[in-house]
């Protein structure tokens, strides 16, 4: 792959980032052939940096990426994993779709709500959880899953994910890890995962290396 | 019946299938050998096209036909389709938490084949997990050679970039995907041009399934002819299928085609749980339509049976309903995905999902009208007209035809419970 140094007026854009997001931002830039298609990712480093995609940080992918305010933001609308309003630091997401909903997530989903007391669709005033369904997941043979913060555990009746979120309320773990809860909180599983995965969120961004919001689990 | 070709790795070695050293200590990489320093590209693409292999995405195109589309003008890229998003399947995920590797080494494979040095594989946002297994072969395959330049002397240069997608079902369809990958909205393009001629940044693109290209090593060390062996005809090789809703074994399960519904479902898939009785299933994702025990219990587990009986065998996932199904609530559900992955560029799509999830919602919530069926119904014509299948076009992709599967299925076979539902005015749940 190329190396990319983006240009002055491209690193004054990300001047309040992080030493870490703009080494990402470089690489990033540097994995396709064309800059436009750097977008999406670094849509996403801007949610590492702001919490959401932000106005501001809507502007710094455009100078990046030779696009205009209202390109990206055409694009960062489309897709539902752009937060474009602040979000909890707990993103928990229940999969309502027709595996899981022949498996009884409408009853997760409404624990969810009631142990978190945040309305599906809705972040809580203290800012600890957003709460939402969502479509399928790719959990069906495990129906019915959860997501927190993007990682997925499945089999999860409504009494387990009770005890999800007293645990995300009361331990407030930094890293989400995927293999943790399904231990913790989960039943059957879509198939066996084999090792436990080193790595796993931090914030509501999908913990995948490259993008840099895939930490290790303590 | 069962042959593992794709999975064979990883139940042998449930702890360590995915890593570079299991890859290498059971066979992996051996193709890459085979098909860079001795066979070449044409020989590659010969044993594909001998091999049978449809498209496991959901079209279930031939493999090897669609890599002779493959347009003149260079660069030319390889994509892989990772967005596994239809409703019912998990086939993919498995494949690339489990055994990322045979995947690498089908890209290497297929983009030698085809002339590509830069490839992608676009993996669903919520994939975290996978996606991490798979950057890590893949660098794993950088450091050993195996991508960047010369590859084992070969004189072949191939880079590969994983690209996440950020929650778009509608980017599974692959002029959107490209348009995704490309930096813009997942919207579907106008068809033709095909991608094979103009695709990514305009230039000649294959896109292919991750299943479908997870195949490739195998069928190059094996040869084309021993893999179209393997099961019916028209339906050469295994096949992941995902196996979920109301059976007692749950799951991904690499068949041979040709079985019967009936063996899938109450042997492979160990029946319905509490002693129910099945009432349907959907034999190939969200977006087929139904079948019912009393017509195709008996039915081969083929592409072409099932696409002879009105249905696909789509993305390969089954989904099973008992008898305590509520099966209007059910087509709501399958209905209402639609409408929320609707991109919104036609107007029968984003119109019509909209409206039929309104009048569904109605119907659950005690204010249905008697008249509603037919409307369900017209709103469904409108979005294909005569309601066949494969489905009449009105729209530049078949996301909006697919919502009006669980609908024709639902008054096809149930009928009778929507009148009675929309006379009781019950209030659903």
């Amino acid at each position: 792959m190329k190396e990319v140094t983006p240009s002055p007026v491209e690193l004054d854009a990300i001047a309040d980032w992080s030493d870490d997001s703009r080494r990402l931002a470089a690489e990033i830039l540097g994995k396709y052939p064309d800059r436009r298609s750097a977008v999406m990712p670094l849509l996403y480093v801007s949610m590492i940096e702001n919490g959401y995609v932000s106005p501001e940080g809507m502007k710094a992918v455009g100078l990046l990426t030779g696009l205009t305010g209202a390109q990206v933001q055409a694009v960062a609308s489309f897709y539902t994993m752009y937060k474009r309003e602040a979000v909890g630091e707990y993103l928990v997401s229940v999969c309502t779709s027709i595996s899981c909903f022949l498996a009884d997530a409408d009853d997760v989903l409404a624990a969810v709500e009631d142990e978190t007391g945040v309305p599906d669709g809705e972040t809580g005033g203290d800012g600890k959880f957003t709460v939402e369904h969502i479509e399928c997941n790719g959990g069906c043979g495990g129906a019915p899953v959860v997501l927190v913060n993007y990682e997925m555990v499945e089999g999860v009746t409504p009494e387990k994910a009770r005890e999800l979120v007293r645990w995300l309320r009361d331990g407030g773990p930094e890293v989400i890890s995927t293999d943790e809860m399904q231990q913790l909180f989960g039943g059957r599983r879509s198939f066996d995962w084999a090792v436990k995965e080193p790595e796993g969120s931090f914030l509501p961004v999908p913990a995948f290396g490259p993008y840099g919001s895939a930490r290790e689990v303590k | 019946m069962t042959q593992r070709i794709l999975t064979e790795r990883m139940e042998a070695h449930r702890a360590d299938s995915h890593t570079f050293e299991r890859y290498e200590a059971t066979g992996g990489y051996t193709a890459l050998r085979k098909g860079l320093l001795e066979m070449g590209a044409e020989k590659i693409a010969g044993e594909v096209k001998a091999s049978n292999i449809r498209g496991r995405g959901g079209a279930n195109f031939p493999a090897g036909v669609k890599w002779g589309f493959l347009g003149p003008a260079r660069p030319a890229y390889l994509v892989i389709n990772g967005d596994e998003s239809e409703p019912g399947t998990f086939k993919d995920r498995q494949l690339l938490e489990r055994d990322p590797h045979q995947l690498v080494e089908g890209v290497i494979l297929t983009s030698f084949s085809l002339g590509v040095h830069h490839a992608f594989i676009y993996i669903r946002g919520e994939y975290p997990k996978p996606a991490r297994r798979l950057q890590r072969a893949v660098d794993a395959a950088y450091a050993k050679g195996y991508l960047g330049g010369d590859i084992l002397g070969s004189g072949f240069d191939l880079d590969v970039t994983v690209h996440l997608g950020a929650g778009a079902y509608i980017c599974g369809e692959e002029s959107a995907l490209l348009n995704s990958l490309e930096g813009k909205r997942g919207e579907p393009r106008l068809k033709p041009p095909f991608p094979a001629v103009e695709g990514l940044y305009a230039k000649p693109t294959i896109v292919n399934n991750i299943e479908t290209i997870s195949n490739i090593p195998w069928i190059v060390n094996n040869g084309g002819l021993a893999y179209a062996s393997i099961g019916p005809e028209k339906s050469a090789g295994t096949r992941m299928l995902s196996l979920s809703g109301h059976v007692n074994n749950p799951g991904n399960y690499e068949i041979v085609m040709g079985m019967s519904w009936r063996e899938l479902i109450y042997n492979i898939g160990g029946g319905i749980p509490g002693g129910r009785e099945l009432k349907a299933w959907i034999p190939g994702g969200s977006s087929a339509p139904w079948f019912v025990p009393e017509h195709h219990l008996d039915t081969p587990v083929t592409i072409d049976d099932v696409g002879d009986r009105g249905s696909m065998l789509g993305s390969g996932a089954v989904i099973v309903m008992d008898d305590s199904t509520d099966v209007i609530a059910a087509a709501h559900r399958i209905v209402r995905f639609y409408e929320h992955e609707s991109c919104g560029q036609c107007t029968p799509c984003r119109e019509g999902t909209s409206w039929l999830e309104r009048i569904f919602n109605r119907i659950l919530t005690g204010r249905g009208r008697p008249e509603d069926i037919d409307l369900l119904l017209d709103v469904s014509d409108g979005i294909s007209p005569g309601l066949a299948w494969p489905p009449v076009m009105t729209t530049i992709c078949p996301l909006g035809p697919s919502a009006t599967a669980p609908v024709v299925s639902l008054m096809q076979y149930f009928r009778d419970e929507v009148e009675a539902r929309i006379a009781a005015e019950v209030v659903h749940g």
